[in-house]
């Protein structure tokens, strides 16, 4: 971690969704940045998705699916001029399928300056239960 | 006799050879620039990467820095150049955590902004709102367009 903290940040490009699913509205679709990590109890998403709102956030998950989606509100107005174009703003798109099986009532989400934080606790194993057996 | 021979022999025989590959190697390298790049948008190559836009008064400089605290930014005017710099933080999670994926980079930047005209460096306003950045940017009196009147 120590020498993460300390190195210059280099320039990297949005990745444009390339789904084989044609989008149905118009604009551009990018896939954000995400740190996946996992404790005993539960799995922690982090997403970088600048420009979105929590009410334009959609999560999603179903069967062994999670899948993110956000719209972004504009920032220019409409009397702006272009000058230096160097980054698109679109929608953001992912998908991950989970190995675990994920308490859905307990998922927490939280968005702060554009990062998504979402916790994903995992069901707790059930306790084998001894059935016996009755005769009679 | 032997020496003029060796003197004037070699100029034009091993020099040749060369500049032709190098020729040869500037076209394919400019062959595989196009092929490679469909349609890159022009970048200074610096992070952040910059959006700056314009209307009548002001100019309107943007940047994506999602996770950046507004305390962790340093944004400073000279003259026309308009200097943005800081650090990005990712907090170390617990002891124990098991990375699936790692994505999301820290660390520091810094990026000085040229603005095309002058510029009233009393009137700066910065804002961070949801992981983007606007800096406005008030233009000097005497950059801003005068409307003019056609007497007829």
């Amino acid at each position: 971690m120590a020498d993460t903290q300390s190195k210059e940040l280099k320039v990297r490009e949005k990745q444009e969704v390339t789904s084989p699913a044609e989008q149905t509205t118009a604009g551009l679709v990018f896939t954000p940045a995400v740190d996946i990590f996992e404790t005993e109890k539960e799995i922690t998403l982090l997403a970088d998705i600048p420009g979105v709102k929590a009410d334009d956030l959609i999560i999603d998950l179903r069967d062994n699916t999670l899948t993110l989606s956000a719209d972004i509100f504009p920032v220019e107005n409409p009397n702006e001029e272009d000058i230096l174009v160097e980054y698109e703003t679109g929608r953001y798109f992912r998908q991950f399928t989970l190995g675990e099986l994920i308490n859905q009532e307990k998922i927490d989400a939280k968005l702060n300056d554009g990062v998504l934080r979402l916790s994903l606790p995992k069901v707790e194993k059930a306790t084998p239960k001894k059935i016996t057996v009755k005769t009679g | 006799m032997i020496y003029r021979r060796l003197f004037d022999f070699p100029t034009w025989r091993f020099r040749s050879p060369f500049g032709e590959l190098e020729r040869m190697r500037r076209q394919m390298d400019r062959l595989f620039e196009d092929a490679m790049t469909p349609h890159q948008l022009p970048q200074a190559g610096v992070f952040p990467l910059i959006n700056l836009t314009e209307d009548k008064d002001k100019y309107y400089v943007r940047a994506e820095l999602p996770g950046v605290k507004g305390d962790e930014l340093d944004i400073q005017v000279t003259g026309n150049n308009l200097a943005i710099s800081g650090e990005r933080k990712i907090a170390a999670e617990k002891e124990g955590t098991r990375y699936h994926r790692r994505e999301r980079e820290a660390g520091k930047f810094s990026r000085i902004i040229g603005l095309p005209g002058d510029i009233d460096s009393d009137k700066v306003d910065a804002k961070l709102e949801s992981g983007i950045l606007t800096v406005v940017v008030s233009k000097a009196e005497a950059a801003k367009p005068k409307q003019i009147t056609i007497r007829s």
